[in-house]
């Protein structure tokens, strides 16, 4: 398989993290009750993905426009905002950042890296947001979250979807996390949270 | 050049890679290409800096305007562009621009817009709440070390002696009284302790040199106490006059346990058997509970008076009704055999008429909190020691109970929680009674080491029992005018 990847396949593949992104973060952060999870085996990792058929849907309403735009290379960044709701308040803010080499758009030339390698950045994406648990403040609040994509200006903003502001976390601190390339997008993670108000 | 110049050739730009000059540069960096594209279009679109500004003074030999030198033709070129076109500013600046809002926003507002699909991703369920909370908030462990907001000191308030006190535990020999004078049976003695005062005082000394007092009660008024002793005698003896009053016998084994209920004195005997005394009449004794067939030890009314708890060395709780059933017998109404040793500690909760708290002897050492109207055992704790006695705190929800070993300690629990308060330790044998001063902040406890130790343990705040007294006094004055 190696080195025969067409760009709809390294569509997906990008395409998958942030599925199992969401998710993953939904489940770590407790925005969800876990019982509404279940296991999935993925990239030699089980991955928890909602069983929540109204959250589902909305997911796979995000993720396969966002599929699309990654398709295109008009995807900036992904962001998933975590606010509480009492107050609305942005407590947490996951972003990826997304480069697609607008070059490789017409090229049809096969790209010269497998499969298992990009599956193995994907893989330690995922790692390190189950990781990142262990430092992230707890979310004390009841907690909803938001997707926002950030697009190339000149997209005509589709049916169902809005423009929305940035929602950034008043005083917050950011962690870089590792970044992945399937050669035609390269993502850069990080999570920025809202520090502690009391030093 | 016309105002839309600018953006029509940056699409044009994106859309065709190839022609323009400006494609070489990174589709990503947008301010320089729109700088070179848009500052002279038509004549040198390659070319910037230089040459642009060369191009009006070259330009000098027009014959409608001799002099253009004068006209300061680049100053004029410059505000009509500018004037036209706002949007073009020196490059500089707009690198500046451009740096400000990636700052601020994170991205620049050119270049992207940030979507996301209308509507909100429903909510958790209600009432959700994150188990991490569970998992990362560190919480004491209900009842072992919660924190109480008052100090409770460790240390007595005041120790005193009490030599040859009986080391048994079917006695009861401790009493404070409403009128604050604390009762001591010493062996064959009776002593008044002032606590006011604390001035002491001989009541009374058995005739008999091998007779003792095996219990004292004080009357609820606190003028009149009532003596049981080893020759199965209830005596009666008027405090003011230091005299006895009655001297009533029934029982035929000795009186370990006494309580009052108004004019009523109930006496618990060796033989197992409970007589009430109506000390108004000469027929003193009015009935005969016959519940238990070992020793009572703990007896008490309850404090409306509808029940008597009696505990005996039968492991037996018995309640019974203030008044005989139709047959014209007392019988019990709840029977509690769940203790396995002798229960001597018997307490009324003062706020819950019908909570009563019982302690079990050395082969129980259970403290069983029961209602007895249900006959439920509401809770139960392993006291890890023998339970001489119980009593209710009357200014916090919680009860004091005394041990015997290994620690002879008092512990305070709290209700209906059960958990540990703290543990108030110093006497060096076992505690053999506790009773309460009548304000509730002091606990007297009188332990086989011969000493009585006084414990404020149950001190009430000073704001709760200045509103306390407030409350009082209205009362009181409520009372004065009825009168009047």
């Amino acid at each position: 398989m190696v080195g025969s990847l067409t760009r709809e396949d390294l569509s997906s593949l990008s395409g998958s993290l942030p599925t199992y992104g969401i998710n993953s973060i939904l489940y770590q952060r407790g925005i969800y009750p876990p019982e509404t999870f279940t296991r999935v085996q993925k990239y030699g990792l089980t991955l928890l993905v909602t069983t929540d058929p109204e959250l589902k849907n909305y997911l796979n309403n995000v993720v396969e426009q966002m599929k699309e735009w990654l398709y295109k290379c008009i995807v900036q960044r992904l962001v998933v905002v975590i606010s509480s709701i009492e107050n609305n308040e942005v407590l947490e803010r996951w972003q990826f950042d997304i480069e697609c080499d607008k070059t490789a758009k017409d090229e049809s030339a096969p790209r010269e890296k497998s499969q298992k390698a990009i599956q193995d950045e994907i893989r330690s994406v995922i790692r390190q947001i189950t990781a990142t648990v262990t430092f992230l403040p707890l979310l004390e609040t009841a907690c909803a979250f938001d997707l926002l994509i950030y697009t190339d200006k000149d997209l005509a903003v589709p049916e169902k979807w809005e423009e929305s502001g940035p929602q950034f976390i008043a005083n917050s601190e950011e962690v870089r996390l590792r970044s992945f390339t399937t050669t035609i997008h390269k993502v850069n993670s990080m999570v920025a949270y809202k520090k502690d108000s009391f030093p | 050049p016309c105002p839309g110049a600018g953006p029509a050739q940056r699409a044009v730009d994106s859309g065709m890679p190839g022609p323009s000059p400006a494609a070489g540069l990174s589709p990503m960096k947008p301010a320089n290409r729109s700088h070179s594209s848009s500052k002279t279009p038509s004549r040198t679109p390659g070319k910037p800096g230089s040459k642009i500004q060369s191009t009006p003074t070259k330009a000098g030999g027009d014959r409608y305007i001799p002099n253009r030198s004068t006209l300061q033709m680049e100053m004029a070129n410059f505000l009509l562009t500018k004037e036209n076109d706002p949007a073009e500013e020196s490059p500089t600046k707009k690198e500046q621009q451009k740096a400000w809002a990636v700052n601020l926003n994170g991205f620049d507002i050119e270049e992207a817009k940030i979507l996301r699909l209308s509507g909100k991703p429903q909510n958790a369920p209600e009432g959700y709440q994150n188990n991490l909370k569970v998992l990362y908030s560190q919480k004491t462990t209900p009842g072992s070390s919660r924190k109480n907001g008052r100090y409770i000191p460790s240390m007595p308030d005041r120790i005193l002696d009490a030599p040859e006190i009986r080391n048994d535990y079917y006695l009861n020999l401790i009493d404070w009284s409403s009128q604050n004078f604390l009762a001591v049976a010493l062996d064959n003695s009776v002593y008044l302790w002032n606590h006011t005062s604390g001035e002491i005082i001989q009541l009374l000394q058995m005739e008999h040199p091998d007779d003792y007092v095996s219990s004292v009660s004080w009357i609820k008024e606190g003028n009149y106490l009532a003596v049981g002793t080893s020759n199965a005698e209830v005596q009666l003896w008027d405090i003011q006059h230091q005299k006895r009053l009655r001297n009533m016998i029934s029982h035929s084994s000795r009186v370990g346990s006494l309580s009052w209920n108004s004019y009523i004195l109930s006496s618990g005997a060796r033989a197992g058997h409970i007589h009430h005394h109506d000390v108004r009449v000469a027929e003193h004794h009015v009935a005969t509970l016959a519940g238990h067939t070992q020793e009572v030890c703990g007896l008490k009314w309850s404090l409306d008076g509808r029940y008597l708890a009696s505990g005996g060395n039968d492991n037996l709780v018995n309640i019974w009704p203030c008044t005989q059933g139709d047959s014209g017998d007392f019988a019990p109404v709840q029977t509690f055999s769940q203790h396995q040793g002798a229960v001597k500690a018997v307490a009324w909760c003062p706020w819950q008429s019908n909570v009563l708290a019982t302690g079990g002897g050395t082969s129980d050492r259970h403290i069983r909190i029961w209602n007895v109207c249900s006959g439920t055992c509401l809770s139960a704790v392993d006291a890890h020691s023998q339970v001489c006695s119980i009593l209710w705190s009357t200014n916090y929800k919680e009860f004091i109970s005394g041990h015997g070993f290994a620690q002879n300690q008092l512990v305070i629990w709290k209700y209906p929680t059960m958990a540990k308060v703290t543990e108030l330790r110093g006497h060096t044998a076992r505690v053999l009674n506790l009773t309460m001063s009548p304000d509730g902040a002091t606990v007297a406890s009188a332990a086989a080491d011969e000493t009585l130790r006084l414990w404020r343990c149950f001190e009430m705040d000073p704001i709760k029992k200045k509103e306390k007294e407030k409350a009082n006094s209205a009362k009181s004055s409520i009372i004065h005018q009825g009168i009047r």
